[in-house]
């Protein structure tokens, strides 16, 4: 490599890297993704406000049930209020809802099932009509059981958990499966591609627009030739896209060493409290941490690593060839939009590939260098045969070097052209003109 | 010697002819100035010394040598489309350019911080281009284009966008460059801005040239016999001229006559002696045709 390339790669990794954008986005980037996985799942452990269901069981059918932690049950007793009277106090009293149980002539239970009404002041949320519905429909089972003579201690007896565990008895080591795990790596990983693919593109696309409207291009080209000037553009982003995901992957791997210690250690001390809730909860990030420490990591880094460079750099010289057509921002729509394509197409593959890593779509997609890089992604946690590996690597680096070579001739035409507005078809006449 | 020497270089863009067989000498030390309208073919010459494009025929050669990249670090080019990083400081751009060009780092520094002074601009060092005014940024255009102390200086439409003291510091400069040593290419479509300092010129028009050579000598063969004269004369009437000379123009401002006159096969002293007798001459001027005038007359006459 000249020692030219070499300096042009320099200026564009240290006045990127010096950007406040860049350090911003640095830390806040994985902060605000943790925030987009993490939130959701902390708001849904958070207590929600208590809410308080006044009860009317004229037949004692729920046998004064307390509910459950943020959903109470407070009853009326039936010989003091009558429907009229308890509707009165509900209105009153401010509470969440009232539920009505007639008891009827009869004690019907059919009866009664289809007469119970709740009555309330707002709407009613969805989960606490589900759960008020369920646990009904247990009481009304209880009660038909009974009448059948049977014992609902002999049935609570027989009912039994089953836990199913599922084990990949493939290369011999039978391990417990970490599909969920895995799935979660593909994609997170082939999502990163598929962003940084774009991000960095259209700051690549911007760098020779901004090269082009400032009219430094030429006094460039009179030192460089316009290939170096490209690839050491391609090549300076890249480095500055490693460095990012450098930073994020040690973020990442501290994250990981303090939350296996923290966890890890507070499973321990779970399993001696009873609390059931809180238990399952503990259990699912203990094993999802147990799983993670199985998983062969230098592996699928090296790999993302590899197709996250190639990606990138296949993708990186069509964008640096559609910035040097245009004057402005504006104009690179109508090129955008077949360069997105294939990128957008790889991210509706890639959960279907997660689904089904050894179909057949998932295959040829991973095959085709132009949505390689992020449906791979989603099949290399499953091993994926090797010569299959291979030959998606042959396959883009071939692609990203015939594309670099041909958006290099539109480049190089393209950054000394002002003032027009070129077609598609134009673009493609550029390639055969000689130098 | 030649410091550039470009032998029959044609260019084609698909069916377009940039350039035909274009032929150019251009001697050591000289000021030459590459003459044509817009779209004559000049750019595309241009680029082609500098190596950013390649001509589809023909040679270029400097110092006798075939055209190698190495010779961009012997070229100094001021684009017609020029500019800077408009996010780049003054001096970190100046050393970055001046590395590219094969300085360096250590004498890319002290070469730019030697410009800065002379030009009285230390105070701009670290101040972003977009920051600057208009001028100043020319001026570290300027100096970018000639930091590496190059032995061909290549200026296209150099007096576009300077303001006229810029226009005169860097023509003052451009002479000291070429007293130096450096050989200077100016192309130009407003051939009145170069006459006085071009020692040679070429003219180009429709990708073709069509006229080369000294600039003096050219003016000598398209020159007309015509002669401008002023004189304080008493009577009204129009002064009388020798049998074979015409007027072309005459005026009268107070008692001052401003004529153009066309000489036939007379010597101008005959004139002269002619006029001397009618009044006080103001002035007695052999009219040097403009290389507006000469390109014009050329073309028609193709």
């Amino acid at each position: 490599m000249s020692s030219k390339i070499a300096l042009i790669i320099y200026r564009e990794f240290i006045t990127r890297i010096r950007k406040r954008s860049f350090i911003i986005m640095t830390i806040i980037g994985p902060v605000l993704s943790a925030a987009l996985f993490i939130l959701p799942a902390y708001f849904a452990t958070l207590p929600d406000e208590e809410r308080v269901i006044v009860v009317l069981d004229q037949p004692t059918l729920m046998d004064f049930d307390r509910g459950k932690d943020n959903l109470k049950f407070n009853y009326l007793d039936p010989r003091v209020y009558d429907f009229e009277q308890a509707r009165a106090f509900f209105r009153k009293s401010g509470h969440y809802g009232l539920l009505y149980i007639p008891s009827g002539e009869t004690m019907d239970p059919d009866f009664i099932s289809r007469n119970i009404t709740l009555y309330s002041l707002g709407d009613i949320n969805f989960s606490t009509e589900n759960y008020i519905r369920d646990q009904l429909e247990e009481y009304i089972q209880k009660e038909k059981l009974k009448s059948q003579g049977v014992d609902p201690e002999v049935l609570a007896r027989t009912k039994t958990k089953v836990r199913l565990r599922t084990i990949n008895m493939e290369e011999g080591t039978e391990k417990e499966s970490l599909t969920p795990v895995k799935m979660g790596i593909g994609y997170v990983a082939g999502f990163l591609i598929y962003l940084f693919v774009f991000i960095y593109g259209a700051q690549i696309m911007r760098g020779v627009i901004e090269e082009k409207t400032s009219r430094i291009v030429e006094v460039m080209v009179s030192s460089v030739k316009p290939f170096e000037l490209m690839l050491g553009k391609i090549i300076g982003l890249a480095s500055v896209a490693l460095v990012q995901f450098l930073i994020w992957l040690v973020f990442g791997v501290a994250i990981y060493t303090l939350a296996s210690v923290f966890i890890l250690g507070d499973a321990v001390e779970a399993s001696r409290i009873t609390t059931p809730g809180y238990q399952a909860n503990q259990d699912i990030s203990f094993q999802v941490l147990n799983t993670l420490s199985q998983i062969n990591f230098p592996y699928i880094i090296g790999c993302f690593l590899f197709f996250f460079l190639f990606g990138y750099l296949l993708y990186a010289a069509v964008f640096a060839a559609i910035g040097s057509a245009v004057d402005k921002e504006s104009d690179t729509q109508q090129f955008m939009f077949p360069v997105s394509l294939p990128l957008i197409a790889s991210i509706i593959v890639l959960i279907r590939a997660l689904d089904n890593p050894d179909g057949a779509i998932a295959f040829w997609f991973s095959i085709i260098p132009f949505t390689s890089p992020i449906v791979m992604m989603a099949r290399i946690p499953f091993n994926v045969p090797w010569w299959e590996l291979a030959l998606s690597m042959v396959f883009l680096v071939g692609a990203f070097l015939t594309m670099t070579w041909l958006a290099g001739r539109i480049y190089r035409t393209g950054i000394l052209m002002y003032g027009k507005k070129p077609k598609l078809k134009e673009l493609a006449k550029w390639i055969t003109y000689r130098n | 010697m030649d410091v550039l020497r470009v032998h029959q270089v044609s260019k084609r863009y698909n069916n377009y002819t940039a350039l035909n067989k274009v032929s150019l000498n251009i001697p050591k030390g000289s000021i030459f100035g590459l003459l044509g309208p817009n779209g004559a073919g000049k750019t595309s010459l241009i680029r082609i010394i500098n190596q950013i494009t390649a001509p589809d025929s023909g040679e270029v050669f400097i110092d006798d040598k075939p055209l190698m990249p190495h010779h961009v670090h012997q070229i100094g080019y001021l684009p017609e489309e020029r500019g800077l990083y408009p996010k780049m400081k003054a001096g970190e751009q100046l050393i970055y350019l001046a590395r590219l060009k094969g300085l360096s780092k250590q004498e890319a520094t002290t070469r730019a911080k030697d410009w800065f002074a002379r030009f009285e601009m230390e105070s701009w060092w670290n101040k972003n281009i977009e920051e600057l005014s208009k001028g100043m940024a020319q001026k570290v255009q300027f100096v970018s284009t000639v930091i590496h102390e190059p032995r061909l200086l290549i200026f296209d439409e150099p007096f576009t966008g300077f303001d006229p003291v810029n226009t005169n510091l860097i023509k003052s400069e451009i002479r000291k460059l070429r007293d130096n040593g450096a050989t200077v290419i100016f192309s130009t479509h407003r051939m009145e801005s170069v006459e006085e300092i071009c020692d040679r010129i070429a003219l180009i028009n429709r990708s073709e040239k069509i006229l080369e050579g000294p600039l003096q000598s050219i003016q000598q063969e398209y020159k007309s016999n015509k002669y401008s004269v002023e004189l304080i004369s008493a009577i009204e009437d129009k002064p009388s001229l020798p049998s074979g000379a015409s007027l072309l123009e005459a005026e009268k401002k107070g008692s001052t006559w401003s004529l153009q006159i066309q000489l036939g096969k007379d010597r101008p002293n005959d004139l002269l002696q002619h006029l001397m007798p009618q009044g006080t001459i103001l002035l007695f001027k052999e009219i040097i045709p403009s290389l507006n005038t000469i390109f014009i007359q050329k073309v028609s006459s193709l």
